[in-house]
C-alpha cells in the first residue's frame, strides 16, 4: 500500500508540474497578445523599465566593475608565469562577453528585478487588487504582466552589455594601469579575439533568453502564489531559486549549440 | 510613484547607456576602432619583406622604451613588402637619423612581435611625418616555425647521412 501511494504521489506531482508549465504558457500567452493600448500602455512599460532596469543599474555597475577587476588580476597572475600577460586583454573580454557578462548579469537581475516582481504581483493577488481590476472589467493580465514581462525583456541585455563594458573597463584598469600590461597589447590581442557577430551578438542573444525566462518565471509565480504572507515569501525564494537553475542549465545548452562543437 | 517625467528620464539615460555600451563593444572590443584618437607624433613609413605577427597598435621601442605605436599596415603592390606606419611620439624622440634600423623582434619565445629601432649614424638629415625606412635599413620578423623546419630538415639529414654510414659497416659484417 505503501508502495502505491508513493507512485500516486509522483504522478500527483508530475502532473502538478506540467499543469504549472500549462498555465504559465497560457498567462504569457494572454498578456502578450492582448491589444497594446496605445500611448498609456508605453508610460506604463517606461514606469516599468525604471523599477525593473534603471533600478538594477547600481548593483550590475558594481558587480561588473569588481569582477572585471578580479578577473584581470587572477589572469595576470597565471599569464605572467608562462610569460603571456599580453594575452590578458583577450583572457578578460572573451570570458566576459561570452559568459560572465550574460550569465552573472542574469542571475543578478533574478536577484534583484525578478524577486520584486513576483513580490508585487503576488501582494497585489493577496490583497485581491487583481480579482478588483477584473470586477471593473479591466484584464489584470493585459495591464499588468504585460508591461512587466517586456521591460525585463528589454533591460536584460542592456543591463549585459553595461555589465560587460563596465567589467572590460575594470579589467583595463587593473591590469593596464595598475599591473603594467602594455597598452597596445591589452587592446590589439582583445579587437583579435573577439568577433562582433560570433562573440558579442551571441552574448546578447544568451542574455535575451535569460531575460525572457526570468521575468516569466517571475510574474507566473507572483500570478500563482498562495494568496497570505508566507505564500508571498515561498514564491519569492522560488522565483530566485528557479530562475538561477533555469539560467545555468540553459547557459550550458546555448552555449554547446552556440559554441560547442564548429 | 515616481514622477512620471523622472521615470521617463532615468529610462532614456538607461537605454542611451546600453546603446554606448553596445557601441564601446563593437567598436573597442571587437575591433572596428575608427573612433579612436590616433597616437600624438609623427608618422614613418617602413619597409619589411616579412613582418610575421605584427599587429596595428603593437609598441615601437627604442633601446626598450616605447616611442610609439605602428599604426597601419599594408602590402606594397609592386615590390610584395609589407608597409608599415608606426606614429613616433617627438615628445620621447624627436630626431631619429635618416639611416635608423628597425627590426621586428618578438617579446619572449611566446610573446607579441614588436618594432624595435636601433638609431643610425648620418645625422645630417632626421625621420620626419611621411620618411620612409627602406627595405635595406629593416630586419624582418624570425619566424620560429622556419627556423624549427630549417633545423628539423638539418637534423633528418644528418641522420641518413649517419645511418647509411652505420649501415655499410653492417653490410660488410654480413
Amino acid at each position: 500500500m505503501i508502495f502505491l501511494d508513493r507512485v500516486q504521489n509522483l504522478g500527483h506531482t508530475g502532473l502538478h508540474f506540467i499543469g504549472n508549465i500549462g498555465r504559465a504558457t497560457l498567462i504569457l500567452f494572454h498578456a502578450l497578445v492582448g491589444k497594446p493600448d496605445g500611448l498609456r500602455g508605453f508610460r506604463r512599460l517606461i514606469q516599468q523599465l525604471y523599477f525593473v532596469g534603471v533600478l538594477s543599474l547600481l548593483i550590475i555597475v558594481l558587480s561588473g566593475l569588481f569582477i572585471g577587476m578580479v578577473l584581470a588580476l587572477q589572469g595576470y597572475n597565471i599569464l605572467s608565469k608562462f610569460g603571456a600577460e599580453h594575452a590578458l586583454g583577450q583572457l578578460v573580454a572573451l570570458s566576459l562577453v561570452r559568459e560572465l557578462g550574460p550569465v552573472i548579469g542574469a542571475l543578478l537581475f533574478a536577484g534583484r528585478a525578478g524577486s520584486a516582481l513576483t513580490a508585487e504581483i503576488g501582494l497585489m493577488k493577496t490583497t485581491e487588487q487583481l480579482s478588483s481590476m477584473e470586477m471593473m472589467g479591466i484584464d489584470p493580465l493585459n495591464r499588468i504582466i504585460a508591461p512587466r514581462f517586456w521591460a525585463g525583456q528589454i533591460s536584460m541585455p542592456l543591463l549585459a552589455l553595461i555589465f560587460n563594458c563596465v567589467a572590460i573597463l575594470g579589467g583595463y584598469t587593473v591590469g593596464v594601469k595598475w599591473l603594467g600590461v602594455d597598452v597596445g597589447a591589452f587592446w590589439a590581442n582583445m579587437q583579435s579575439a573577439v568577433n562582433f557577430h560570433d562573440d558579442i551578438v551571441n552574448g546578447i542573444i544568451k542574455s535575451a533568453v535569460f531575460g525572457t525566462v526570468i521575468t516569466w518565471i517571475a510574474v507566473f509565480q507572483g500570478i500563482d502564489c498562495l494568496p497570505t504572507s508566507e505564500g508571498i515569501g515561498r514564491a519569492t525564494t522560488r522565483t530566485v531559486v528557479y530562475s538561477s537553475l533555469a539560467i545555468l542549465s540553459l547557459d550550458f545548452f546555448l552555449t554547446a549549440v552556440m559554441f560547442g562543437v564548429t | 510613484m515616481i514622477k512620471s517625467r523622472t521615470a521617463e528620464m532615468t529610462v532614456g539615460i538607461f537605454m542611451i547607456a546600453g546603446i554606448l555600451s553596445l557601441l564601446m563593444l563593437a567598436l573597442q572590443v571587437s575591433g572596428l576602432s575608427f573612433f579612436l584618437k590616433d597616437d600624438p607624433g609623427y608618422k614613418i613609413k617602413g619597409e619589411f619583406s616579412n613582418i610575421g605577427a605584427l599587429k596595428v597598435r603593437a609598441k615601437v621601442a627604442l633601446g626598450g622604451v616605447v616611442v610609439g605605436r605602428v599604426v597601419k599596415i599594408a602590402l606594397e603592390p609592386e615590390t610584395f613588402n609589407a608597409t608599415v606606419w608606426m606614429t613616433v611620439d617627438p615628445n620621447r624622440v624627436d630626431n631619429l637619423p635618416i639611416d635608423t634600423q628597425a627590426s621586428i623582434l618578438t617579446a619572449g619565445l611566446l610573446g607579441d612581435n614588436y618594432i624595435s629601432l636601433t638609431p643610425g649614424f648620418d645625422e645630417s638629415q632626421y625621420l620626419k611625418e611621411g620618411s620612409t625606412i627602406s627595405i635595406g635599413n629593416t630586419n624582418s620578423a624570425v619566424i620560429l616555425e622556419q627556423i624549427l623546419s630549417k633545423f628539423l630538415a638539418g637534423q633528418a639529414s644528418k641522420d641518413n647521412s649517419a645511418d647509411t654510414s652505420s649501415n655499410n659497416p653492417l653490410g660488410d659484417r654480413r
